[in-house]
C-alpha cells in the first residue's frame, strides 16, 4: 500500500521524503564532495569532467551545469546539499531562493522585505483551485 | 546537583553568522536584529551557564546521505566549526562536556529515546550562529556545549510530541547529573521559511506568533500539532521548529519569559526568539 503523503497538494514545494533521497543520493552526495576546498577548485575547473565522476543520471547533471534548482529538487536534490553548489559559485541561499521563484533577486529581496510570502493562496493546490 | 536554569530559544540563519563574521551588524538591513538580542547579551552575562545543551539540526554538513541520525548527541571534547562551502565560519571550537552528555545519553536511551552518540563531528551555523547571536565574538567561547543534532532534514523528522516527551527525559537526566552545574538548554531553527521551490519566501507572521505564544503558556497542546500544519503554514523548512519543543519539554511547565523578539526578514527567514526561565 501506497504511504500517505499529505504534503503532495502543497504549491510550489517538493518535500525531500525518503522515496526523494533514494532517487538524488548520489546528486546529493556529489554536493557534500564540494565541501572540501580541493574539489571546489577542481569542479571549478572542469564541471563536466568532475560530474562524470559520480554515477548520477545524464538529467542530473544536466540541471547542475544549467544551476536549474528546481529541476534538482525534481530529480532528488535537497536544499541543503545543493547549497553547497551556489556556495561553491559564492552565491547567497537568497540568490538561489530568488532563481527558484522565478524572480530576480532584487525582487525577490523587496518581497522578503514586505513581509514575505503570503500563506494565503499558497497552502494547496485545492485551496488555489476554490480561488 | 545539575539543574536547568532557563531555556533560550532562536533562529539560526546563516546569513546573520555572515553579517556578524563581515562586521555589518550595523548595517540598516541588519541593525533591527540585533537589536533584538541586546537584552540577551546582557541577560547570559548574568546568568552565565556552565554548559548549554544545544538542540539543532546540521544542515549537510557533519551528516551526508550516508548517514541520517534523527537525534545525535555530541559526546566528544572539541567540535571544529564547519566548512559548509564557503570556509569554516571563523568561530572559536565548541569544547564538550563529555561526562554530562554520556550520563544524558546513558540515561535518555534507557528512557526509550533511542539517541545517536557521536564523538567526532563539525558543527555547522545552526549551532555556531545562535552561540554568536548571545555571545558575540569571544576568542574562546565561555561556556561547554553539548551538540544534540535533530533531522528536520531528511522527511520525515520526529514529530512535535516525541520531541516535547524527549526534552522531558533530557530534563530527567540532567537532574540526575551529581556535579553541581548551571545548565541552559536551547532550542534553534525556524521561524517560518521556505527555501525552495516557487513557494520560496514563504512567511506566516500570524503562525510564528501563536507559536511563540503557545509554547510559552500551552506547550503540551502545542506539540500535538502535526508536521502537516509546519509545512503547510510555516513552509518546508519551518518544521525546524520542531526543536524548539525538545528544549520547551526540558523546562518546568510554568516558566518566566524574560524576553520575546519576531523580525522579518532575515535573508530568507522569519527569525523568533525567546529567553525563558526556570520558576
Amino acid at each position: 500500500m501506497a504511504l500517505h503523503k499529505p504534503y503532495a497538494d502543497i504549491p510550489g514545494t517538493i518535500i525531500f521524503d525518503a522515496e526523494m533521497a533514494r532517487i538524488g543520493y548520489h546528486l546529493n552526495q556529489f554536493c557534500m564532495s564540494l565541501m572540501q576546498e580541493a574539489n571546489r577548485q577542481r569542479f571549478r575547473a572542469d564541471e563536466r569532467g568532475y560530474l562524470d565522476e559520480w554515477p548520477m543520471t545524464e538529467p542530473q547533471k544536466a540541471a547542475v551545469l544549467a544551476r536549474d534548482y528546481n529541476r534538482m529538487m525534481a530529480l532528488g536534490g535537497n536544499v541543503y546539499f545543493l547549497a553547497k553548489i551556489f556556495s561553491t559559485d559564492g552565491l547567497s541561499f537568497q540568490h538561489a531562493a530568488a532563481t527558484m521563484t522565478g524572480m530576480t533577486q532584487q525582487e525577490y529581496a523587496q518581497m522578503m522585505l514586505d513581509g514575505g510570502r503570503s500563506p494565503a493562496g499558497n497552502r494547496s493546490t485545492q485551496e488555489n483551485s476554490n480561488g | 546537583m545539575a539543574r536547568v536554569t532557563a531555556g533560550v530559544s532562536t533562529s539560526h540563519v546563516p546569513a546573520i553568522g555572515a553579517a556578524i563574521d563581515n562586521g555589518k551588524t550595523r548595517d540598516p538591513y541588519w541593525q533591527p536584529l540585533f537589536a533584538g538580542y541586546e537584552f540577551s547579551r546582557r541577560w547570559i552575562k548574568q546568568e552565565q551557564p556552565d554548559v548549554v545543551f544545544l538542540v539543532y539540526n546540521d544542515h549537510a554538513s557533519a551528516f551526508s546521505l550516508d548517514l541520517v541520525p534523527t537525534f545525535a548527541i555530541g559526546c566528544g571534547e572539541q567540535f571544529a566549526s564547519a566548512d559548509e562551502g564557503w570556509g569554516a565560519r571563523p568561530v572559536p571550537p565548541v569544547r564538550g562536556h563529555p561526562e554530562l552528555a554520556a550520563h544524558i545519553a546513558q540515561s535518555v536511551i534507557q528512557d526509550d529515546f533511542d539517541l545517536t552518540v557521536v564523538n567526532r563531528m563539525d558543527v555547522d551555523h545552526g549551532l555556531t550562529v545562535p552561540m554568536s547571536l548571545l555571545f558575540g565574538q569571544p576568542r574562546a567561547w565561555p561556556c561547554r556545549v553539548i551538540p544534540f543534532a535533530v533531522n528536520v532534514v531528511l522527511y520525515p523528522p520526529p514529530s512535535g510530541r516525541r520531541c516535547y516527551l524527549l526534552g522531558q527525559a533530557i530534563r530527567r537526566a540532567i537532574d540526575s547529573f551529581d556535579d553541581d552545574l548551571n545548565v541552559q538548554v536551547w532550542g534553534t531553527g525556524g521561524m517560518s521559511h521556505q527555501l525552495q521551490g516557487p513557494r520560496a519566501g514563504l512567511i506566516n507572521q500570524d503562525f510564528d506568533r501563536d507559536f511563540l505564544e503557545r509554547i510559552v503558556t500551552a506547550p503540551d497542546e502545542l506539540s500535538r500539532m502535526p508536521h502537516i500544519d509546519y509545512v503547510r503554514e510555516a513552509g518546508s523548512e519551518g518544521i525546524e521548529l520542531v526543536m524548539w519543543l525538545i528544549m520547551r519539554g526540558a523546562l518546568n511547565d510554568k516558566v518566566t519569559q524574560k524576553h520575546r523578539f519576531y523580525h522579518v526578514p532575515a535573508s530568507n527567514t522569519a527569525v523568533g526568539h525567546l529567553i525563558l526561565e526556570n520558576r
